[in-house]
């Protein structure tokens, strides 16, 4: 799988590359600004980007805005967008052509190697993995509301697990319980909230985060 | 400025140089000329009218009611009626400025915003008015003003008209008036014949042709009468520049001592906060390095404990960056950082942004802090359920207002937080206004002065 790194600090540019390459990734590029990140997802079609928000030479969101430029450009290019901070109003952003593939992660996250690799396996196959700050953020905004009120605890905690991008099995192995039960508890979220249930587990995540992110 | 022209081509340039070879140029300014003379003429029309209105009316009015201080209810009128005097007189600052680029400049003096309520604060403020020499030179003014103002305006009209005049009576009409027993004055000509009521009609249009010459000097020289008047004297503008600096003083004081506090701050929470974490973490290390082959086990325990460290140290220093300066700010600006901002808020907020540019960091990230203290007092202290904020920027001034349904009461007074913001926001000039009745709603404005780039 090729991967087009982009990121400004070499201790950490590094660091992803060797990690990625640990995993067997292939680093198609790894780049440093802004306008190198561009030419590189516009010429080398990578299967996934991996993009710091903040590269020079502006230093400003200009990672964020490359990515999502190539995604209009490309749409559907997986793009997993790592930050020092995570916002909802950047999350939103990214969500908003509704193409998955899209990732949202705090740098933090790259301590956990194999949950970071997994994230982008899951974006590089067209699937959402947003951090966990930016879904809880969402819940704990409208944690009273029903019908979000009438949950379970262990829905609650399935809901936001799943809200994460993660797949059943995923949610199941890490609560310790069978992908069965996880299956009944999604079932019982999407009655609760009243959504349609979907196989397709992008669309599912999807249709979780739209849900917590209206009327805002 | 000589450019090559063709034979036949326009060239209109706002005073080009006169002479041109086909003429063109010349009659683009003859037709300038007299456009600008019509309009001066209309405007001294104008002038003529209002400054004689308003100005004995407002005069009037002044006088009556200064002079029923006496019995009392001058107390309450007068503060309204010099209101309005200095509203006329901002107008006629307004209009020199339009028609004839004449600036002058206000010789107001600033009062404290909050007088005390009810009678007191009410004799309070129609004194410290009545103290203020710029009322007394508004006052003389109005005098002017309904005196020579309206003489040497209406000149520009008069000038222009009397033409008309001159060639009805050279058409004819000289003849009736002459039989009824007259024997019209036409300027300095007695009008008693065809021939004398031709040359008016002649005299006419070089009355119109001098009109042409002097009208927007007319004008212009209506607003320098006004300006000797309505213009601070070099011992009010003394006095405006010395109540200036003791502003500047006084902000600079605050601004000073809010950076020094920053500093305190940010150095305590780094040196109780991430520091200690990182220390924490490289005795972790230490320990593990010993370990690590005799009890293994432990040395994990460690790890895992190093690491998490190490992500509470960043959480810590990703609040300290967002209380020094928000991320977004950095990344997006004003608009997107308080919109930001607002999702991170336990409650729904509007926000509304019309900003065509970036304003200077500094007014930026005071901006910013001003608009997250205040929604913090909302939801604190309001108890609100819904904040609207709206920004935006017109005639170099960023507005910002924040609204909430709460249940209102907030005051200015001394120690409240809205008073912490309006402190920090005099080191860039700008003002915090509050309206919050008991029982809400609340809305608290605040006004920047700054360019967008």
């Amino acid at each position: 799988m090729r991967v087009v790194l982009a990121e400004d600090l070499f201790l950490l540019r590094d660091g992803l590359v060797r990690m990625l390459e640990a995993f067997d990734f292939e680093i198609a590029a790894a780049v440093e600004s802004g306008p190198e990140l561009s030419k590189a997802l516009a010429e080398l079609e990578p299967d996934v980007a991996v993009v710091d928000v903040r590269l020079p030479p502006s230093h400003t969101d200009e990672g964020l805005q490359c990515a999502l430029a190539a995604r209009r450009a490309r749409p559907g290019l997986p793009v997993l967008v790592l930050s020092q901070h995570v916002e909802q109003l950047y999350a939103r952003e990214l969500l908003a052509d509704g193409n998955g593939g899209v990732g949202y992660l705090l740098k933090d996250r790259v301590f956990d190697a194999a949950q970071f690799i997994d994230a982008v396996r899951r974006v590089a196959a067209g699937g959402t993995a947003m951090d966990p700050q930016v879904i809880q953020q969402l819940l704990s905004r409208r944690s009273s509301d029903q019908p979000l009120g009438a949950l379970t605890p262990r829905e609650r905690e399935v809901l936001e697990l799943m809200a994460q991008g993660r797949s059943n099995a995923a949610i199941a192995s890490q609560l310790v319980v069978t992908e069965r039960a996880i299956a009944k508890h999604t079932s019982n979220i999407f009655g609760k909230l009243g959504l349609p249930v979907s196989d397709d587990d992008n669309r599912r995540v999807l249709a979780v985060i739209a849900y917590l992110d209206q009327g805002r | 400025m000589t450019p090559e022209r063709r034979p036949g081509e326009t060239v209109s340039v706002p005073g080009a140089r006169r002479g041109g070879r086909h003429g063109d140029d010349e009659r683009d300014e003859d037709m300038t000329r007299l456009r600008d003379a019509v309009i001066a003429g209309a405007q001294g029309l104008y002038l003529t009218i209002v400054s004689l209105v308003g100005s004995i009316v407002l005069f009037v009015f002044a006088v009556l009611s200064i002079a029923f201080i006496l019995l009392g209810i001058g107390f309450f009128t007068t503060p309204a009626v010099l209101a309005a005097v200095r509203w006329y007189a901002g107008a006629q600052r307004t209009r020199a400025a339009a028609w004839s680029g004449v600036t002058i400049p206000n010789p107001y003096r600033t009062y404290p915003a909050d007088l005390r309520p009810g009678l007191t604060g009410q004799v309070e403020r129609c004194t410290r008015l009545l103290k203020d020499p710029a009322t007394w030179r508004d006052l003389e003014w109005l005098l002017v003003n309904m005196t020579a103002g309206p003489v040497v305006a209406v000149f520009a009209p008069a000038l222009l008209l009397y033409m008309l005049y001159g060639w009805v009576l050279a058409l004819g009409v000289w003849k009736p008036i002459y039989d009824a027993g007259g024997g019209e004055w036409f300027a300095f000509i007695h009008v008693t014949s065809q021939s004398t009521a031709n040359q008016a009609a002649l005299l006419g249009m070089g009355f119109f042709l001098l009109g042409v010459l002097v009208n927007p000097g007319l004008v212009r020289t209506h607003f320098l009468l006004s300006r000797a008047f309505l213009a601070p004297t070099p011992a009010m503008r003394e006095r405006q520049l010395a109540e200036r600096v003791d502003r500047l003083t006084e902000t600079r004081h605050d601004a000073v001592d809010n950076s020094a506090a920053e500093l305190r701050r940010i150095e305590r929470d780094l040196h109780d906060g991430a520091q200690a974490r990182l220390v924490a973490m490289g005795m972790d290390l230490g320990t593990i390095e010993a370990m690590i082959e005799t009890d293994p086990a432990k040395a994990k325990e460690l790890i895992a404990k190093a690491r998490q460290n190490s992500g509470e140290a960043l959480t810590e220093l990703r609040d300290l960056v967002r209380g020094i300066h928000p991320p977004v700010l950095a990344e997006r600006g004003l608009g997107d950082a308080v919109k930001a901002l607002a999702l991170r808020l336990p409650l729904p907020v509007e926000v509304t942004v019309e900003l065509t540019g970036r304003a200077g960091a500094p007014v930026e990230s005071a901006a910013y802090f001003a608009v997250s203290e205040t929604l913090t007092n909302a939801i604190k202290h309001a108890g609100a359920e819904r904040v609207w904020v709206d920004m935006h920027h017109a005639e170099g001034m960023l507005r910002i207002a924040v609204t909430d349904d709460g249940k209102g009461g907030a005051r200015l007074g001394a120690g409240s937080g809205l008073a912490g913001i309006e402190r920090r926001l005099g080191t860039f000039d700008g003002v915090l206004a509050v309206s919050s009745p008991a029982g809400g709603p609340t809305m608290v404005t605040m006004e920047i002065p700054c360019e967008l780039s």
